[in-house]
């Protein structure tokens, strides 16, 4: 730490952060990716986590992700709270055999000390009914907080995984007030940097969170979402027959997997905004689950047949 | 002689699983051995979150040698006989088989086979891989680069080491050698994670515990219990504080670290005024910290503990903060809540329930709330509650299911409604009953005595069961999902320990729950627009019924109507014989003895639940009477009697004696049976009558003295054939009037 610049600290820079954490993951092989460029509620529903973790292939990748949750938007007033935030990913399959030494490891790295901070392994079993994905786990809390998820993937899109990925999720906001000792999240120092150069969080992206909470509470057009909804199913299910192997042809392989999986990520966020604007009854909600839930099987399915998938050409 | 000791170490195993964990160890390891004849002097089995430990002592060094003769074939069998034989005792040759002879077989060959026995250690590395590939875990996991095999061992979390050692005291123990999935067995564990990471090689539990001990793991979860509500409540004392002790939360924290230091946190004073069992719940749920008792001011204290898994270079200082930086945003959260959900009324809520579904065949809370509300109102004159307060209180019951609070902590529900309805005015007994309705929760849990709570209570878990009942969700077997065994429980604790006169067949108690209930499937109708419609769904072939009967009339439904649709289906005598089975269960449970219940249970028309407990008692009281010991055994004699007379006779001696009959030819202890019969059986009658148990007994002991008079002199079996079957209905009658306070026939002892 002693190399880095001081407004590189990621005790005092946001983006210090997470450049610190893609630097240290990097040095354990992982591929550095840039966040997917669609909307979605989290890390998990990247390519790289989702379809990444079916299949024989060994996969290392680690990225942030902008993850949007409309329901969580609180115009922003709450400092704990936003609609848009970012985690932090990493992916490892198989997982190595000491997967929970490099996830202290990089706690080490950021500037938490295991000599003066409490680590725990809290039980905390992760299921995404969205993606038909479960696996077993841990909060890892730090003095009394949760600071990341650490899960190891059993079956994701209705598939058993095999082998199984280790995956780690950093809330980054929240691991930033506790090593900058802020308060609430809009305080948060963003470049490090202090009088006049300093940014805030607040200046990035408290107007965005005021506008979105407005445009997810109140305005976003519910007739337009419930007709993406049905044009993202339909055209998933659409991408995943062409890409279908040909009749006759000797190649066995699913030619459109990712991009009928970028509906079935479309799908799931229309629902989240519908369900944000509070116009899906509870028994509907379950079924708009199932629905996106039977497109992320047909693309894990489609996925397992591809070349990323481990199908040999 | 040797002891074994076994060590699974790996990645933190779930608090709630532990010590049931460390007690299967126990229990598969020593039942293997004992299957295989291995015999042992003790075991015990430690948990902690990183390791199941198992110790076990005085096992033998090998099994018992074995020593088998076995008979083989005539001595000049034919050639493959013989080799048969040979091959399957083990033989090479017949010169090592003996000969022997027996007179009706002759000569023939016999086998002794000698099987020393197994050495202790292979038949550990036999068993011990099998049980850890099967272990009982409640959810288990498959991990690494291994996960891509089939078959892959799966433990609670990853398996990071074996440590098996067997010997004697006196020497170096050695490895007991297997391998579970690439993991190999060896002599050597990990201290704490953080305090002492390193390796230790162990030779056996004598010193594995104080080498642990100094690698700062406490091996024994009560001992690290111990030392939490030790440290926990001098922590305490020295602010003049006292730890609002938590048994629950105690246990969790003792599987969430090694080595146990306990620190002590505050918060703003501001957050007192929340109230004290949202903070302890919030404090409590997220944090797994103690509160801590004022015991100037008799409320909580602006203080929680919590217990880390570090000696922290800095003390805990940092540690401590960071806990309070969490409180503190947790009971911010938990004041706002506070604060918002008194801004809305909860009759203003009321509308939110029709977004939660109680039952997807059963409706929304709203509409769940209009019968308990409809019912309540029923049963309050019943339960000498006000009929409007009761109705009130049913309405309001649910309506704290949608304010934030309950939101966020659900075992909050009730006692949020009982505040904020007290905050906006609500009847004090309105309040209560608010919270109360709920109970009883379980049989240790007390029951509600305001007659508000007492009736909404009672249609909450009424409509409960009726609703389950009309939709087939009984409970079965150790399965009942819904609490539905738990709410019969309710009702009957409901009714008995406050004196209710409630019967179960009678419409109020029922019926009208079904009565509300068709209605809504009635309801359901006209929102939707076909009998296929919600047959499709609501995937029920009931509620197609339902429509397809009520669908079609204008008219309101009846309840005769009601009684019918659900008589069809024998819901009511079936949810009738649940709440008999469950009243047995009760009153065994109270320690009536169980003979005495069928005893009651078998007279006709027993519905009152009140009624049936109070016969119990009286009729146990009167049998550990002298008379009452008497009666029956001549109850007994009778009815030997009669059984014998009437299986001769082929036929029943039911009918009343003939009185001018035993006046004319009867002898006087006959006649002075009759007459105290007579007279006996009507005063107990009417004393039954009037529900005075004690005096119906009462009148019956009279029967004691003339009964024995009648035994001891009279010869049932006369030689004229009128006088016999005069005699024989004379018994019956004995029988008869014994019958007028329970069936002395089921009475056992």
């Amino acid at each position: 730490m002693t190399s880095e610049p001081a407004h590189m600290n990621p005790a005092r820079s946001f983006q210090g952060l997470i450049l610190t954490l893609q630097r240290y993951w990097a040095e354990q092989g992982c591929v550095i990716l840039q966040p997917y460029d669609m909307e979605m509620g989290a890390g998990t529903f990247h390519p790289a986590t989702t379809l990444r973790a079916l299949g024989p292939k060994p996969w290392r990748a680690a990225y942030v992700q902008p993850s949007r949750r409309p329901k969580d938007g609180r115009y922003g007033e709450n400092p704990n709270r936003l609609q848009h935030y970012y985690q932090f990913q990493v992916i490892l399959k198989p997982n190595p055999p000491n997967l929970q030494e490099l996830y202290l490891g990089s706690l080490k790295a950021i500037g938490i000390d295991t000599g003066v901070h409490d680590i725990r392994f809290v039980e905390d079993d992760w299921e995404s009914p969205t993606l038909g994905a479960w696996g077993l786990g841990w909060e890892c809390w730090c003095d009394g907080m949760e600071v990341s998820q650490f899960t190891y993937f059993q079956q994701v899109a209705g598939f058993e995984c095999s082998p199984v990925a280790g995956e780690l999720t950093y809330g980054l906001e929240r691991l930033a007030m506790y090593l900058q000792g802020v308060e609430s999240i809009y305080d948060l120092n963003f470049n490090g940097l202090e009088g006049d150069r300093k940014v805030t969080y607040a200046q990035v992206f408290q107007q965005a969170e005021q506008e979105y909470s407005r445009h997810n509470f109140e305005h976003a057009d519910t007739e337009m979402l419930f007709r993406h909804f049905r044009d993202a199913e339909a055209a998933c299910r659409k991408y995943l027959e062409a890409g279908e192997p040909k009749e006759g042809s000797n190649d066995s392989r699913h030619l459109m997997a990712l991009p009928a999986y970028d509906q079935c990520i479309k799908a799931s966020h229309m629902f989240n905004l519908l369900d944000s604007r509070g116009v899906i009854s509870v028994t509907e909600r379950q079924s708009y689950i199932l629905r996106v839930r039977e497109l992320a099987k047909a693309c894990g399915a489609a996925w397992l047949k591809t070349e990323g998938g481990g199908m040999a050409a | 002689m040797p002891d074994l000791l076994l060590e699974l170490f790996s990645e933190e195993i779930p608090a709630r699983m532990q010590r049931r964990a460390a007690e299967d160890l126990k229990k598969l390891v020593t039942d293997a051995l004992v299957e295989r004849g291995f015999l042992y002097e003790g075991a015990q089995a430690f948990a902690t979150p990183r390791r199941l430990a198992l110790t076990i002592m005085g096992l033998p060094v090998k099994g018992q040698d074995v020593r088998e003769e076995r008979k083989g074939p005539r001595v000049g069998s034919p050639d493959a006989a013989i080799q048969g034989f040979l091959k399957g005792a083990g033989l090479t040759s017949l010169d090592q088989a003996k000969i022997e002879s027996d007179p009706k077989k002759g000569e023939f060959y016999v086998a002794l086979i000698e099987k020393p026995g197994r050495a202790t250690t292979d038949v550990l590395a036999e068993i011990l891989p099998q049980i850890i590939k099967a272990f009982p875990w409640p959810k288990s996991m498959r991990w690494g680069a291994a996960s891509a095999e089939a078959g892959s061992l799966r433990w609670v979390r990853p398996l990071q080491s074996i440590l098996c050692t067997f010997g004697p005291e006196t020497e170096d123990p050695e490895i007991v050698r297997f391998d579970v999935d690439g993991i190999a067995s060896s002599d050597v564990t990990y201290g704490h994670r953080f305090l002492a990471p390193g390796e230790i090689r162990v030779k056996r539990f004598d010193d594995y515990a104080p080498a642990l001990e100094r690698a700062k793991v406490v091996l024994d979860a009560d001992r690290r219990k111990d030392m939490i509500l030790h440290d926990a409540k001098d922590l305490a004392f020295a602010q003049g504080l006292e730890l609002v002790e938590d048994e629950g939360l105690l246990e969790e924290v003792a599987g969430l670290v090694e080595w146990p230091v306990v620190l002590m946190g505050s918060f703003d004073e501001a957050f007192l005024d929340i109230p004290p069992e949202v903070i302890r719940t919030t404090i409590r749920a997220n944090q797994k910290c103690f509160v801590l008792r004022d015991p100037k001011t008799g409320g909580l204290a602006n203080k929680f503990l919590l217990t880390s898994n570090l000696i922290a270079s800095d003390g805990g200082k940092t540690i401590v903060s960071g806990n309070e930086r969490v409180v503190r945003a947790r009971l911010s959260d938990a004041k706002f809540f506070w604060e918002t959900d008194q801004k809305v009324k909860l009759e203003e809520r009321l509308e939110k329930l029709k977004n939660i579904v109680f039952h997807e065949k059963l409706g929304t809370q709203y509409e769940r709330v209009e019968r308990i509300a409809a019912l309540a109102k029923e049963l309050a004159p019943i339960v000498g509650a006000d009929a409007a307060l009761a109705e009130r209180a049913a309405r309001l019951a649910k309506a704290d299911l949608v304010t934030e609070m309950v939101g966020e902590f659900p075992e909050l529900q009730g006692l949020m409604g009982r505040y904020y309805a007290t905050l906006q005015g609500e009847n004090p007994s309105v309040a209560a009953a608010i919270e109360e309705h709920y109970k009883p929760l379980g049989p240790s849990d007390r029951v509600p005595t305001d007659p508000v709570s007492v009736a909404v209570a009672l249609a909450d878990k009424i409509d409960t069961l009726v609703g389950f009942w009309a939709i087939d969700e009984k409970p079965t077997g150790s399965k009942d999902p819904y609490a539905l065994r738990r709410a019969a429980l309710g009702v009957i604790r409901l009714v008995i320990d406050n004196n209710l006169r409630l019967k179960i067949s009678e419409p109020a108690f029922y019926a009208s729950a079904m009565h509300q209930y068709v209605s809504y499937l009635r309801s359901r109708l006209s929102e939707l627009e076909d009998i296929e419609t919600i047959a499709e769904k609501m995937r029920s072939e009931e509620l197609e019924e339902a429509a397809i009967k009520f669908g079609g009339g204008t008219k309101a439904i009846e309840l005769e109507d009601a009684r019918e649709f659900f008589g069809n289906r024998d819901l009511g005598v079936d949810l009738l014989s649940f709440f008999a089975d469950r009243l047995k269960v009760y009153l065994r449970d109270q320690g009536a003895r169980h003979d005495l219940i069928d005893a009651v249970f078998a007279l006709e028309g027993q519905d009152d639940l009140l009624m049936i407990v109070r016969r119990v008692e009286a009729l146990g009281r009167f049998l550990d009477t002298e008379d009452g010991a008497n009666l029956l055994a001549g109850y007994r004699r009778a009815a030997n009697i009669l059984r014998i007379e009437e299986k001769k006779d082929g036929r029943a001696y039911n009918e009343a004696p003939d009185l001018e009959i035993v006046n004319a030819q009867g002898q006087i202890e006959e006649k002075a049976l009759a007459v105290v019969l007579n007279g006996a059986k009507e005063e107990a009658q009417k004393a039954v009558e009037a529900e005075d148990f004690e005096g119906a007994m009462r009148a019956l002991s009279r029967l004691r003295q003339p009964v024995d008079a009648f035994f001891d002199k009279v010869t049932v079996n006369a030689e004229d054939p009128v006088l016999r079957e005069n005699r024989l209905r004379l018994l019956n009658s004995i029988r008869e009037a014994t019958r007028t306070v329970a069936d002395f026939s089921r009475i056992e002892g």
